[in-house]
C-alpha cells in the first residue's frame, strides 16, 4: 500500500512489501492479524492467493469468510474440522424428521377419529401433510446433487449413509466439539 | 523388486520412503484423493497436520481433509460452509413444520373437547331438541297455552 499506510496482515506475517494490488489486502486488514494467521496455518498463503485469484472480485469476501470459518474449525478440531459440524447437523435433521413423521401420524389419527361414524371408511388420500413425509427426502436429494462424488468412488454414499444411520456423533464432554462416532462403516465409506 | 509409490509421492515425483506419512492414507490407486487435498491445503500442510495427530486418528483426519477439499473444489466460494448453511436451513424448515402440526393438533384437541362438552349438554337437556319443540308447538296450538313453549 502506498502513501505510508500500513501493510496488510498477510504481508506483515510474510514480511514482504505490501503492494497496492496485493490480493490479500482488502480481506486481511492489519488490525486483525489472527485472521490471516489461521488461514495461513491451515491452507497456506500460496493456496489462498491462488483460490482468490480464480474467483471474481465480488465473490472473494464470502470466500475468505468461509475459509476463515473452515480454518477455525480445523484448529478447534484437528481431526474432523467443520466436517464434524456437518455430521452433527445431519444427525439433528434426521431426528427432527422423525419427530415430524410422528407428529404427522398423530394428526392423521386425530382427523380419522373425528370423522363422523356413519361415513364409510376411506383410504387416506394424499394431502399436503402426507406429502411432507415424502418431501423430507428432498434433503437427501439436494445433498446428493450438491455432493456428487465421482461415481467410481465409494464415498458418494457419505452424506446419504450418514443421514440414514442412527446417532452419528456425540458432543465432547467439554461441550465444544462435535465428535463423530467411529463405526465399522466409517462415515465416508472408505 | 518393484516398490509402489503412494499417490502423494507419485504426484510430487519423489521417492516414497518406507515411513512415508502419506502412504497409508493416499494409496496409489486413488490419485484424485491426494490431488484434491494438495490443491487446497498443500502437501506440506497435510503432512504437518497428520504428524501432529496420534496415529489412530490420522485416517479420519485424512478422510475429512479430502472431503473438505472436494467440497471446496466443487464450490470454490463456500466449500463445506455451503453445506452447513443448507443443513441449518433444513433444520429451520422442519422445525417450522413440526410447530405448525403441533399447533393443529392442539387446535383439534381443543375443538374436540368443545364438541364433547356440547354433546353432553344436549344429553342433559332433551327439551332443547328441535323436533320436541315443534311437537310442543303443535300441542300448544290446540290448547292455546303459551306456558308450554320452551326456549
Amino acid at each position: 500500500m502506498g502513501g505510508g499506510s500500513s501493510p496488510c496482515a498477510s504481508c506483515k506475517l510474510l514480511r514482504r512489501r505490501c503492494t497496492k494490488d496485493c490480493v490479500f489486502a482488502p480481506y486481511f486488514p492489519p488490525d486483525d492479524p489472527h485472521k490471516f494467521a489461521i488461514v495461513h496455518k491451515v491452507f497456506g498463503a500460496s493456496n489462498i492467493s491462488k483460490m482468490l485469484q480464480e474467483l471474481p472480485v465480488h465473490k472473494r469476501t464470502d470466500a475468505v469468510s468461509s475459509l476463515v470459518y473452515e480454518a477455525n474449525s480445523r484448529m478447534r478440531d484437528p481431526v474432523y474440522g467443520c466436517v464434524g459440524a456437518i455430521s452433527y447437523l445431519q444427525n439433528q435433521v434426521a431426528q427432527l424428521q422423525m419427530q415430524l413423521a410422528v407428529a404427522q401420524a398423530e394428526i392423521l389419527c386425530i382427523q380419522m377419529q373425528q370423522e363422523p361414524p356413519n361415513l364409510q371408511p376411506q383410504l387416506v388420500e394424499p394431502t399436503d401433510e402426507n406429502c411432507l413425509l415424502f418431501a423430507s427426502n428432498d434433503l437427501d436429494y439436494n445433498l446428493q446433487q450438491y455432493l456428487s462424488f465421482a461415481s467410481s468412488s465409494s464415498s458418494s454414499s457419505v452424506m446419504q449413509d450418514s443421514v440414514k444411520r442412527e446417532s452419528l456423533c456425540t458432543v465432547d464432554p467439554s461441550g465444544d466439539q462435535f465428535v463423530p462416532k467411529r463405526s465399522t462403516t466409517y462415515m465416508f465409506g472408505m | 523388486m518393484a516398490s509402489t509409490r503412494c499417490a502423494a509421492c507419485k504426484y510430487l515425483r519423489r521417492r516414497c520412503p518406507s515411513d512415508c506419512i502419506f502412504s497409508l492414507y493416499f494409496p496409489s490407486n486413488n490419485p484424485q484423493r491426494f490431488a484434491h487435498v494438495h490443491k487446497i491445503f498443500g502437501a506440506s500442510n497435510i503432512g504437518k497436520m497428520l504428524q501432529d495427530l496420534p496415529v489412530h486418528r490420522r485416517a479420519d483426519a485424512a478422510d475429512s481433509l479430502y472431503y473438505e477439499a472436494h467440497c471446496r473444489i466443487k464450490d470454490p466460494v463456500y466449500g463445506c460452509v455451503g453445506i452447513i448453511n443448507i443443513l441449518l436451513q433444513e433444520i429451520y424448515n422442519v422445525q417450522c413444520q413440526i410447530a405448525k402440526i403441533q399447533a393443529e393438533i392442539a387446535f383439534l384437541g381443543t375443538h374436540a373437547q368443545s364438541d364433547q362438552t356440547q354433546y353432553q349438554q344436549l344429553q342433559i337437556a332433551p327439551n332443547l331438541d328441535p323436533n320436541f319443540l315443534s311437537e310442543q308447538k303443535g300441542l300448544s296450538n290446540s290448547f292455546d297455552d303459551s306456558s308450554t313453549w320452551f326456549f
